[in-house]
């Protein structure tokens, strides 16, 4: 089984040097934080051109509302907190003021999924996901590493209209460079397989890598995809993946209910019905932990995503 | 008795129209209600800006040198689609598919549908948050325009209020004014009796803000406050105003029912008759010039 080294900086980190990189370039863009502008990477930023951070304080409705007021007068505007305050406590000034008029605000959540770890279930996150994705219009993503995060911000600034970006507190593994390509709304099939489909996410997508080769190492052949983009979800990989190898395990850092899996699944019942494992949070909350400890204790282990595989395709095969 | 100025006797006349668009709309909209006291209430301040106090082009509604409303206590819509309409963004006939399928004027101002509503408007507590960043903006671009928010009195039971009044003088924002429709009452029953206010003046000045207290049917008082607020320096000004719910109708005004519901045709009927002595009351329209036209 592959090993993925961890990096060094997290993708909060790579968030905000990618939001700096693009302020360069665009007098237009602004970034907005709610005593967070730090916390996402956006300290060189806010030294270099103080007038281009706006730190709201300690108010992340009135930070939402405000994005909106930006947006509405031109601006392009990158902004967040962490994850649990950004899709939670401010979702209604998401959702009315953002997301409702298509303004082009991209709004990222810190602390996503597991990574608030320490923090404890305060600061994690584990519905962001299924949440933001039913608001109509709102393109929702979780980057895998760094070097995808820098290749997804610059994606999305050529993609007007609401995002929310799920990003890590922690750093995770390396999985790709600089040659990674995001289109919002496609997937990117990482290694081919025949035997079934491993969708994951994120954190998770590392995992599914190594499953793959636990499971080639039991002669099965698994392919991989990834799935940052969760909405819009890319439709026609999911169902190529369904006519192509007939089994599917999504495998997400998150609640079993409405996310990644939610999304594969609503696809597949309605277009290509073929078993399914949602291998994520089972309905609880989690606990203070370190991060990786925390994905395998909460299901997420590359066994959990082994031994999933291996019923999909016992139901594939029944 | 001071002759008013012709400018004073227009925007009566404007704004008598504009309760007449009100009631029409309650009253022929359909059987969806409609909120005629909160759009009665501020109906004198909505006229001052779209009438004389706010910079503005109807026939280039997205003009990026424009001043901005945001009509925060959405639910006061019917005064605004009336105000847009009057002032030539949309025909006045359209005022009549106000809340109805297939419409561009929306159960709550919406961006985007109806030309010249600045923002999205309807959830309470999160106008002045979005007027922030809209006068934010205007002074990165270094754009010369204002700001102005209306807020319900109720509207400010919202926690979100405060976090904006907050960051907005200590960002030094001077370029947004806050104006409060202070009618105590609420959908509920009296502010008062639900959660008071009192001293709203003083949480505004604690908060940084120049306040101005005002007589929000005072047509003068309203615009020369409102001006004086635009060209204020250094820090955002409040002003609160002092009105009666459902204004100008003698059966709406201090009437909680008015709150949401609509108009029968008779109620329409004894509104107009009570508008018409009001515009009556004016004396005969002026023609330009101040040459008075006795055939109107």
């Amino acid at each position: 089984m592959r090993q993925f080294e961890m990096e060094k900086r997290t993708t909060r980190d790579a968030y905000g040097a990618a939001v700096f990189e693009l302020a360069k370039e665009d007098p237009s863009i602004i970034a907005i934080g709610a005593d967070t502008t730090h916390n996402i990477g956006l300290r060189d930023m806010t030294q270099a051109m103080p007038d281009r951070v706006i730190d709201v304080g300690i108010a992340e409705q009135n930070m939402m509302a405000v994005a909106a007021g930006l947006a509405a007068t031109g601006m392009k505007v990158w902004g967040g907190s962490f994850a649990p305050f950004v899709s939670m406590r401010a979702l209604e000034q998401f959702r009315t003021f953002i997301a409702y008029p298509h303004l082009n605000v991209k709004m990222c959540g810190g602390m996503g999924g597991l990574s608030g770890s320490w923090e404890g279930v305060t600061h994690q996150s584990t519905e962001d996901m299924a949440i933001m994705r039913t608001i109509p219009g709102t393109t929702v993503v979780y980057p895998a590493d760094t070097a995808s995060t820098r290749a997804i911000v610059r994606a999305l600034d050529r993609f007007p209209g609401p995002a929310y970006l799920r990003l890590g507190k922690v750093p995770f593994r390396r999985i790709f460079d600089d040659s990674y390509v995001f289109v919002p709304g496609k997937a990117n099939l990482l290694e081919d397989g025949s035997d079934l489909t491993l969708i994951g996410c994120g954190a998770t997508l590392a995992r599914c890598l190594q499953a793959k080769d636990l499971l080639a190492e039991k002669g099965i052949s698994a392919r991989v995809l990834d799935m940052s983009c969760i909405k819009p979800l890319d439709k026609d990989a999911v169902c190529a993946a369904a006519d192509e190898t007939g089994a599917i395990v999504t495998v997400e850092e998150g609640s079993v209910i409405g996310g990644l899996g939610g999304a594969v699944a609503e696809t597949l019942v309605q277009y290509r019905p073929v078993p399914v494992k949602i291998v994520g949070v089972k309905d609880v909350f989690a606990e203070t932990g370190e991060h990786e400890a925390l994905m395998d204790k909460y299901g997420l282990s590359v066994a959990d995503i082994v031994c999933a595989a291996q019923e999909v395709l016992a139901k594939k095969k029944g | 008795m001071i002759a008013m100025t012709d400018r004073t006797e227009t925007l009566k006349r404007t704004a008598i129209q504009i309760r007449r668009d009100i009631m029409d709309i309650a009253a022929h909209c359909g059987n969806g209600t409609i909120h005629v006291g909160p759009a009665l209430s501020c109906t004198d301040i909505v006229t001052a800006l779209y009438f004389d106090v706010m910079n503005v082009d109807p026939q280039n509604p997205l003009w990026e040198g424009r001043d901005r409303f945001v009509m925060s206590k959405g639910h006061a819509y019917p005064a605004l689609y009336s105000a847009l309409a009057e002032r030539g963004y949309f025909p006045r006939e359209e005022l009549l598919t106000t809340r109805r399928i297939n419409s561009r004027l929306q159960g709550h101002p919406a961006l985007g549908k109806t030309p010249g509503v600045d923002m999205t408007s309807g959830s309470l507590g999160n106008g002045l948050s979005c007027g922030l960043g809209i006068a934010w903006a205007l002074k990165l671009q270094k754009k010369n325009a204002h700001v102005f928010v209306l807020l319900g009195d109720g509207e400010l039971q919202e926690g979100a209020v405060w976090e904006a009044a907050m960051s907005a003088p200590n960002h030094r924002i001077d370029n947004l004014t806050a104006i409060v429709d202070y009618n105590h009452l609420q959908s509920g029953g009296s502010v008062e009796n639900i959660n008071d206010l009192h001293p709203l003046a003083d949480k505004w000045r604690s908060f940084g803000w120049k306040v101005f207290e005002i007589d929000g049917h005072d047509i003068d008082e309203i615009t020369d406050r409102l001006r004086l607020a635009k060209t204020f320096y250094g820090r955002p000004v409040c002003i609160i105003a002092h009105t009666v719910k459902g204004k100008g109708i003698s059966f709406t005004e201090h009437d909680n029912s008015w709150h949401s519901r609509t108009a029968t045709q008779e109620e329409f009927e004894i509104a107009m008759k009570e508008l018409d002595v009001q515009e009556e009351a004016l004396g005969p329209v002026p023609l330009k010039g101040g040459v008075w036209d006795e055939t109107v």
